[in-house]
C-alpha cells in the first residue's frame, strides 16, 4: 500500500519535471506546445546513446540529456518558435503537432522503432525496506533529483532577479521591454532550461515510462493534464496535480487494471469543465 | 428572428449571391462524377479521398464556421464506423443507406451530449478536452473487446448489397458511388445550413460572441447545434469507411487521424466548404506518393508540411488560393458575370 504511494509520488515527482517546462510555455508564455514530448524523447535518447554506446556513467548521461534538450530547444525556439509565439492557437497547435511527426519519423529512421532500455548501474537497481515499505532505490533517486529541482525552480522563480524578469515578460511583454528587459532572452532561456529539464526527465523516465520514438505521442496528454489541471499562476499548481496524476495512475493501474487510463482522462475532463483555469488557479488573471 | 428592418434588401441579396451555385462549383462536381467512368482503377483511393473529405468537412462545420479547434473529431469518426460494423455484424440493420443513416444519427446524439463540454473554457480547454473524449472512447472500445473486438478490431463485417441491388465488388467501383453520393448529397445539406440564416449566425458566433449574444443570437445554442451536426457528419464518414473497407478498429480514434483531417482541412482551406475535400484529395495524394518513396517515414513530411504551412503563414496560402479560384472563375461564361 505504502509502495504503491511511494511508487506514485516517483513517478508523479517524474511528470513534473517532464512537464514543467510546458508549464512555462504553455502556461505563462500562453503557446500551445504539443511538441513538448519531443524534447523529453531527445534527452531520453541523448543519454541513452552515451550511456549505452559510450560508456558514459549513468549519473552523468543525465546532464548530457539536460544539455542536449536545452540546445536542441534553444535553436528551435530561435528558428521556429519565435515565428509563431503570435499566431493563433490554432496555427500553434499544427505547428507542434508537425514538430511532433518530424520528431517520432525522424527518431524512427536513426534510432529504429523498437523500444530502448538505458543500462542503470547496480547500485540502482533493487530496493530495500523502511519499516516495510518497500522502497525501489531507483525510485528514490528520482524523487530526490525532482525534489531538488523543484525546490531550486520555485527559488529561482520567486527570489532571483530572473524569476523576476520571467514573471514581468510574462506579465506585460511590453512594459517589461519599456523597463530594459530583453523580453526575447528570457524567454529563449527559459524556454531552454524548460526543454533541457524535459529532457532530463525523459532520461530519468526512461527506466520507469520505456523509450520509443512514439513517446511524444503517448505521453503528450499527461504532460497537458498535469498543466491544464495543475493551473499555470505557480510552479506548485503543477507540482501537486503531477503527483496526485502520478499517484491516482499507479495505484489505478494497481487496484482496478480494468479501469486502465479511463480514469484518469474523465476526471481531467471532470476538472477542466469545473474549473477551466485549473484546480489550483488563483482565478483567471488575464 | 427578425432581421433588422434596415436595407433588409441588401442583405438578403448579399445572402442570395453567397447561396448561388457558382459555374466553378458544378465543374467541380462534374469531375468528380467524371472520376467514377473515367478511372474505375483508382477507385479504391477515390473512395479513402471521398471518405476523407467527408470528414474534413465535418471538421471544417465546428472550426470554419464556428472556431471550435477540435484534436479529437475522430472521436466521432470512430463512434460511427463501429456503431456501422456492429449493426453490421449483429445483423441489426442490413441495408446500408439506412445503417449509415442510423450510425450517423447516434453519432450526432453523441455529439450532442458532448457538446455541452466544449461550451466552456478557452481554446486550450477545447482541445484538451475533445482530445480527452476521443482518448476516452478509444479507451471503452479497447476495453469491451467481446463487442468491439479490441485490439484486433472489428472483424466479420459483411455487408449487404446496396438497395439490394449492388454488390460492393472488390475493385471498389460500387464502394466509390455509394460514398462520393453520400459525400455529394451532404455537402448539399451543409451547404444549404451554411448559407441559412442559422449559418450567418454561426459566422457572427465566430467572429465575435459578445457581440453575437448582444444582437440576440444564442451562443450556446449556436454551438451546441453546430458541433451536433458536425459530429453526425464525423459520423458517417467513419460508418462509411466501415462499410467500404468492411472493417472497423481502434486507430479509427486516434489522435493521428484527428490530426490528419486538421491538416487536410488546413491545406484544402477553412471556411468555404470545399476546403475539406481539395486537401483530403491533396492530402491522400502527396501521402500515396510519399509513402511510395519512404514507406515508413512519410509522417515525417507530413509533419514538415504542417510546420511550413504555419510558418510562411495561413494568411499567404489563403491569398494563393484565392489567386487560384479568381482564376478558375474567369473561365466562366461571360453570360453569368452580368
Amino acid at each position: 500500500m505504502l509502495t504503491i504511494l511511494f511508487d506514485g509520488i516517483a513517478y508523479g515527482m517524474l511528470l513534473f519535471v517532464l512537464a514543467c517546462g510546458l508549464a512555462v510555455t504553455l502556461g505563462l508564455m500562453n503557446f500551445v506546445n504539443l511538441a513538448h514530448g519531443a524534447f523529453a524523447m531527445t534527452g531520453g535518447y541523448a543519454a541513452f546513446i552515451a550511456v549505452n554506446r559510450f560508456g558514459v556513467p549513468f549519473l552523468l548521461g543525465l546532464p548530457i540529456a539536460f544539455l542536449a534538450s536545452a540546445l536542441l530547444g534553444i535553436i528551435l525556439e530561435r528558428t521556429l518558435y519565435v515565428h509563431v509565439y503570435r499566431k493563433s492557437h490554432l496555427d500553434q497547435v499544427l505547428f507542434s503537432i508537425g514538430l511532433v511527426f518530424m520528431a517520432v519519423a525522424a527518431v524512427d529512421y536513426i534510432m529504429g522503432s523498437s523500444q530502448v532500455f538505458i543500462d542503470v548501474p547496480d547500485y540502482l537497481k533493487g530496493q530495500f525496506n523502511v519499516f516495510g515499505v518497500g522502497i525501489g532505490k531507483y525510485r528514490l533517486l528520482i524523487i530526490v533529483i525532482c525534489g531538488l529541482l523543484t525546490a531550486a525552480l520555485q527559488f529561482v522563480l520567486s527570489y532571483t532577479r530572473f524569476g523576476s524578469r520571467l514573471r514581468a515578460s510574462v506579465d506585460d511583454a511590453r512594459v517589461a521591454r519599456g523597463l530594459g528587459i530583453n523580453v526575447n532572452a528570457v524567454f529563449a532561456a527559459t524556454f531552454a532550461v524548460g526543454s533541457g529539464l524535459a529532457g532530463l526527465g525523459g532520461a530519468l523516465g526512461v527506466e520507469i515510462l520505456g523509450l520509443d520514438p512514439y513517446f511524444p505521442l503517448k505521453f503528450m496528454i499527461y504532460f497537458l493534464i498535469v498543466v491544464t489541471v495543475g493551473g499555470t499562476s505557480s510552479i506548485t499548481g503543477p507540482f501537486v496535480a503531477s503527483t496526485l496524476l502520478g499517484v491516482a495512475d499507479v495505484a489505478g493501474k494497481y487496484y482496478v487494471p480494468k479501469l486502465g487510463t479511463f480514469a484518469i482522462y474523465t476526471v481531467m475532463i471532470v476538472v477542466l469543465i469545473w474549473r477551466p483555469q485549473g484546480l489550483f488557479a488563483r482565478g483567471s488573471a488575464k | 428572428m427578425s432581421a433588422t428592418p434596415l436595407n433588409t434588401p441588401d442583405v438578403a441579396r448579399l445572402v442570395m449571391s453567397r447561396a448561388r451555385w457558382r459555374f466553378s462549383e458544378i465543374v467541380f462536381w462534374i469531375a468528380a462524377l467524371a472520376t467514377i467512368f473515367l478511372v474505375p482503377s483508382r477507385h479504391l483511393i477515390l473512395t479513402e479521398i471521398a471518405i476523407l473529405g467527408l470528414f474534413a468537412l465535418s471538421l471544417d462545420l465546428i472550426l470554419g464556421y464556428a472556431g471550435i479547434i477540435s484534436l479529437g473529431q475522430a472521436a466521432f469518426f470512430g463512434f460511427g464506423a463501429y456503431c456501422a460494423g456492429l449493426l453490421a455484424t449483429h445483423q441489426l440493420v442490413t441495408e446500408p443507406v439506412l445503417a449509415l443513416a442510423l450510425a450517423g444519427a447516434a453519432t450526432a446524439a453523441l455529439g450532442f451530449v458532448t457538446s455541452f463540454l466544449v461550451l466552456r473554457g478557452s481554446d486550450l480547454t477545447r482541445i484538451m478536452v475533445t482530445l480527452g473524449i476521443a482518448l476516452i472512447l478509444r479507451e471503452l472500445a479497447n476495453r469491451f473487446d467481446g463487442l468491439t473486438g479490441g485490439a484486433d478490431g472489428l472483424q466479420g463485417v459483411t455487408i449487404e448489397p446496396l438497395f439490394g441491388l449492388f454488390r460492393f465488388d472488390m475493385f471498389g467501383h460500387t464502394a466509390y458511388a455509394y460514398s462520393l453520393a453520400v459525400l455529394f448529397v451532404l455537402f448539399l445539406l451543409a451547404r444549404r445550413i451554411v448559407n441559412s440564416p442559422f449559418g450567418l449566425s454561426l459566422r457572427a458566433v465566430k467572429g465575435n460572441p459578445l457581440r453575437a449574444s448582444a444582437v440576440g443570437i444564442s451562443v450556446n445554442g449556436r454551438m451546441v447545434a453546430i458541433y451536433t451536426i458536425a459530429a453526425g457528419y464525423a459520423g458517417v464518414a467513419g460508418a462509411l469507411l466501415t462499410q467500404t473497407a468492411q472493417f472497423a478498429s481502434l486507430d479509427m480514434f486516434s489522435f493521428e487521424r484527428s490530426a490528419d483531417v486538421l491538416l487536410m482541412l488546413i491545406i484544402g482551406g477553412t471556411g468555404y466548404l470545399y476546403g475539406g475535400i481539395i486537401g483530403a484529395l491533396i492530402f491522400k495524394l502527396m501521402q500515396d506518393w510519399l509513402a511510395s518513396m519512404t514507406p515508413q517515414y512519410w509522417q515525417f513530411w507530413i509533419g514538415l508540411v504542417l510546420v511550413a504551412i504555419v510558418i510562411i503563414g495561413r494568411e499567404r496560402l489563403e491569398q494563393l488560393r484565392g489567386a487560384i479560384r479568381k482564376r478558375i472563375l474567369r473561365l466562366r461564361p461571360q453570360k453569368h458575370a452580368a
